[in-house]
């Protein structure tokens, strides 16, 4: 990563080649950027190359169109992204096309996850649209033989300084023929001058959203499609031991029953589970069918996966010295030595993506190739899992990316994908297959149960001089390989980055087997330290005799970049560079201080009502966010909630804002409502009346996001929102009941 | 199997279906209007919810039978210019993330303002408390309804 930035090529594209597997415009002036940010090669992947990430063509009629080859699931990146290159090329945005790539590697990362695409492509959309401008002021300089100095585009068109001008389209075919601008004659806007950077947009799938016209997963209409539903095995790594799918057959509109192949577990990120598959002329049918198969299974070596004990282990083991991930200072002579140690165990369940939109995919295997219609977050790992299950080349398999609805991470597994495929190819024809509801919640990739113990000592000069923080947590990693113990990354998230002035500091792990398909779910387990962590804090506050925010403030001291590498050798600073992307206790100490002013900490609260306050860096981003509760008769409300954001430049503000408006939303379905257990390897909870997320009445019904005006690099926006909430919530219904919260989902007693 | 003549937006639809089929199946695989969307199929999530005679319902459970002789609309059916107020609130305040539930938000948005033009915030919580949305759209859903009722 280091670098990145002199690795980045604006070129012109091979019309040819580039028209095999696209269906942006043919004509005018095609351009591609390269540029060698690429999360395999950042993960070590030795095959990854550098390839251009995305194209803009502007056809003779002006007509400009932009890939975008990230997915769309809520966070308006289909918007943001195109909307970079647009102002730096001075595009009218009324006539900007956007193009939503196919998986291929030709588009370098497509992998929508990890809260990185403004992070990553930043910069490189901004050098794509200014080559492009570039190259149209160069051209009409040509034509007016005057110095290209004189000539400016502004809004789709260029404009000589005696008022002639020249439109786009006009241009387009003669830009084509110059030569691109070296890398190092690239001119970038002077952010003063940016039209849609930093300002208010809409997305461009809003009118298509409120109209129904726009196209989810299940949306794609094809010729002789049949719907399948899969009965998956109860258990994780279970598989069919005998069925009967006589009574299945005979349900009208059923076409076939299909036995699906199971893995044995860990069977990675893309395996399907196998079962047993109905296939019907209509879902109806498939459902009633489905309800009609007798299955005998095999549960595999997991029905003995109960989260009752396994937690509890947990938590014996979260008592117990664990293996050291971060040391500094003598801990236990610290914790010895004080009169005054916080003692306190924390609990986070499992918990499910549940998606709006359910798993799905629509398949067509046809003549020994594949295309597919699907809402995935990561097209090309969806791509190479379906070559790999149906044994065709890469080249054979088009995947075509929908919107989603919503994901939260549950997308970026092609598991539903590859059912369909298989399904498609037994049965010979297109094939839309439905998860229902049951379906995710019972087989989804959870969130990691975990437990945690913390002790904090305090010295007889007020200060902390012991931290010591425990977290046994299954590996996410452990769904892929039999991995025993939270990775480095799991770690990273709000655990051995704690950057508070402590005395010393001990960060222990312990072994906890996977047994259930783990997975990330938006902020991963910066959910689970962070609650720890930020509850924690809280009662040091109390304990110190200082005001919460004051407490943050105190703890994390002088102004300072940490250098976090020296101090754990495993901190994972998401997928970056220290130097280019420090830890900066200096923009944390800030956003902690505008929250407080923002939220007017201190004011009289109703009987009943309390604020908390927590913060977190986490994808890179700094928050800090002050909750409003109201408790009355044991019923939380949360009346208002105060978000101060610092992530650099904010692209899109109003995307940013809803991202952690939504963000507050779900991080309150994870504090208040949700939670899922598993008995004898069988998860427990099946649909949204035993499943729960926050309803409108459940939400803030007020956030407001403070966006802290920067020119920093920008970083994440997607997940950052989750982790602070759950804590800044639970010391609020602390200071409004006295109730320490230290299980979620929050019970208030 | 029965044959059903249906009223949907204006038009008719015959169909040949289970009686017992929801209309949502019926809506999504036979007459191919995609708008309305499954979430949970238990009327626990409303992003199925059409209009029955103007009135709300959550077409994953309600069965093919029930809607004969019934006006039924659609997502596709509430504005002719993609215009109706509730849509205009709606893109005024940016309210869609994903947009997978906003299809039954905004009919049980409009279902409620045919009812009661100047509902309270209260009792647009109590109507719009049917309708799940994982992006955690509420916030902007409430004030758009309320623009909605002001115009």
């Amino acid at each position: 990563m280091k670098n990145f930035m002199k690795e980045i090529n604006v070129f012109k594209v091979d019309r040819r080649s580039f028209l095999k597997t696209s269906s942006i415009g043919a004509t005018g002036l095609l351009l591609g950027v390269q540029f060698g940010c690429d999360s395999k090669k950042l993960f070590g992947d030795p095959n990854a190359n550098f390839s251009p990430n995305v194209y803009l063509n502007i056809n003779g009629t002006g007509e400009v169109s932009i890939i975008a080859h990230r997915s769309e699931m809520g966070t308006g990146i289909r918007t943001s992204l195109p909307l970079i290159v647009a102002d730096e090329l001075e595009a009218d945005w009324s006539k900007v096309k956007i193009v939503q790539a196919v998986a291929d590697k030709k588009y370098g990362d497509q992998n929508t996850d990890g809260s990185y695409s403004v992070r990553m492509f930043y910069t490189p959309l901004r050098r794509a649209g200014a080559a492009a401008r570039m190259l149209l002021e160069q051209a009409a300089a040509n034509e007016w033989q005057v110095d290209v100095s004189e000539c400016k585009a502004q809004n789709h068109e260029v404009v000589h300084s005696s008022g002639k001008a020249f439109g786009f389209g006009y241009l387009a075919e003669k830009a084509a023929l110059l030569e691109v601008p070296a890398e190092d004659a690239i001119k970038l806007k002077s952010p003063a001058d940016f039209k849609y950077i930093t300002k208010k947009s809409s997305i461009c799938d809003l009118e298509d959203i409120v109209t129904g016209k726009a196209g989810f997963g299940l949306d794609t209409k094809i010729a002789g499609a049949k719907i399948a539903v899969v009965q998956r095995p109860p258990v994780a790594g279970g598989s069919v031991k005998s069925f009967n799918g006589d009574a299945a057959a005979a349900v009208p509109g059923v076409t076939n029953v299909v036995k699906l192949e199971s893995t044995p577990f860990p069977a990675g990120f893309a395996s399907p589970l196998g079962g047993v598959a109905v296939i019907a002329d209509n879902t109806w049918s498939a459902l009633k069918g489905r309800e009609a198969l007798t299955i005998e299974w095999d549960n595999g070596p997991h029905a003995d996966y109960s989260t009752a004990e396994f937690e509890a282990e947990m938590m014996a083991n979260a008592n117990k010295k664990g293996n050291v991930r971060r040391e500094q200072g003598e801990v236990a002579n610290a914790l010895k030595s004080s009169t005054n140690v916080i003692k306190a165990d924390y609990r986070v369940p499992h918990l499910s993506h549940s998606p709006m939109e359910t798993p799905c995919a629509v398949a067509n295997f046809k003549d020994g190739k594949v295309e597919v219609w699907a809402p995935v977050q990561d097209p090309q790992t969806t791509r190479a899992a379906v070559a790999a299950a149906a044994g065709l080349d890469e080249e054979n398999v088009t995947i075509n990316v929908t919107l989603l609805g919503g994901a939260f991470g549950r997308k970026s597994k092609p598991d539903f994908v590859v059912e369909a495929v298989l399904l498609s190819r037994e049965n010979g024809t297109p094939i839309k297959l439905l998860w229902t509801r049951e379906d995710d919640l019972r087989h989804d990739y959870y969130h990691s149960n975990c437990a945690q113990h913390v002790e904090v000592a305090l010295d007889k000069s007020n200060n902390i001089s012991a931290w010591l923080h425990r977290s046994v947590l299954p590996s996410i990693f452990g769904t892929a390989s039999p991995a025993k113990e939270a990775s480095g990354l799991e770690i990273s998230m709000g655990m051995i980055d704690l950057p508070y002035n402590t005395g010393s500091i001990c960060c222990e792990t312990q072994e906890a087997p996977t047994k259930i398909r783990v997975g990330w779910l938006r902020s991963v387990a910066n959910i689970n330290h962070t609650f720890a962590v930020g509850c924690t804090l809280d009662e040091v506050a109390e304990s110190r005799g200082v005001d919460p925010p004051q407490n943050l403030l105190d703890l994390l001291g002088e102004d300072r970049q940490i250098d976090f590498p020296s101090l754990a050798a495993e901190f994972w600073n998401y997928n970056e560079e220290v130097a280019d992307y420090p830890w900066d206790t200096g923009r944390f100490r800030n956003v902690i201080e505008q929250v407080r002013d923002q939220s007017k900490w201190g004011k009289s609260m109703p009987a009943g009502g309390g604020m908390g306050i927590a913060a977190h860096r986490s994808f890179l981003t700094y928050v800090a966010c002050v909750v409003e509760v109201q408790v009355t008769d044991g019923k939380i409300k949360i009346p208002n909630v105060y978000y101060t954001i610092d992530c650099g430049v904010a692209v899109n503000p109003d995307r940013i804002k809803s991202q952690f408006e939504g963000g507050a939303a779900f991080a309150s379905s994870l504090a208040l409502k949700s939670e899922i257990t598993v008995k004898n390897g069988v998860v427990q909870q099946s649909n949204f009346d035993d499943y729960l997320v926050a309803r409108i009445t459940d939400a803030p019904y007020n956030t407001e996001v403070q966006i802290v005006d920067s020119n920093e690099k920008p970083t994440g926006v997607g997940e950052p929102p989750v982790p602070p909430f759950i804590p800044a919530l639970c010391n609020a219904i602390y200071a409004a009941t006295g109730q320490r919260i230290r299980k979620l989902p929050i019970e208030i007693v | 199997m029965a044959s059903f003549n249906l009223r949907i937006n204006g038009k008719s639809e015959t169909v040949d279906v289970d009686p017992a089929m929801p209309l949502l199946w019926v809506i999504r695989d036979f007459i191919w209007l995609t708008g309305t969307k499954f979430g949970c199929g238990i009327s626990q999530c409303g992003a199925c919810t059409i209009h029955m005679d103007g009135n709300p319902v959550q077409s994953c459970v309600m069965p093919v039978s029930a809607f004969e002789g019934k006006e039924i609309t659609t997502i596709e059916g509430i504005s002719e210019n993609n215009d109706h107020p509730v849509q205009l609130a709606w893109i005024e305040e940016q309210v869609p993330q994903c947009g997978y539930c906003q299809s039954g938000q905004i009919m049980t948005a409009v279902a409620l303002l045919d009812r009661n033009p100047n509902p309270s915030e209260d009792e647009i919580d109590k109507v719009m408390d049917s309708v799940l949305c994982r992006c955690g759209t509420y916030h902007r859903i409430k004030k758009a309804i309320l623009k909605a009722s002001k115009s």
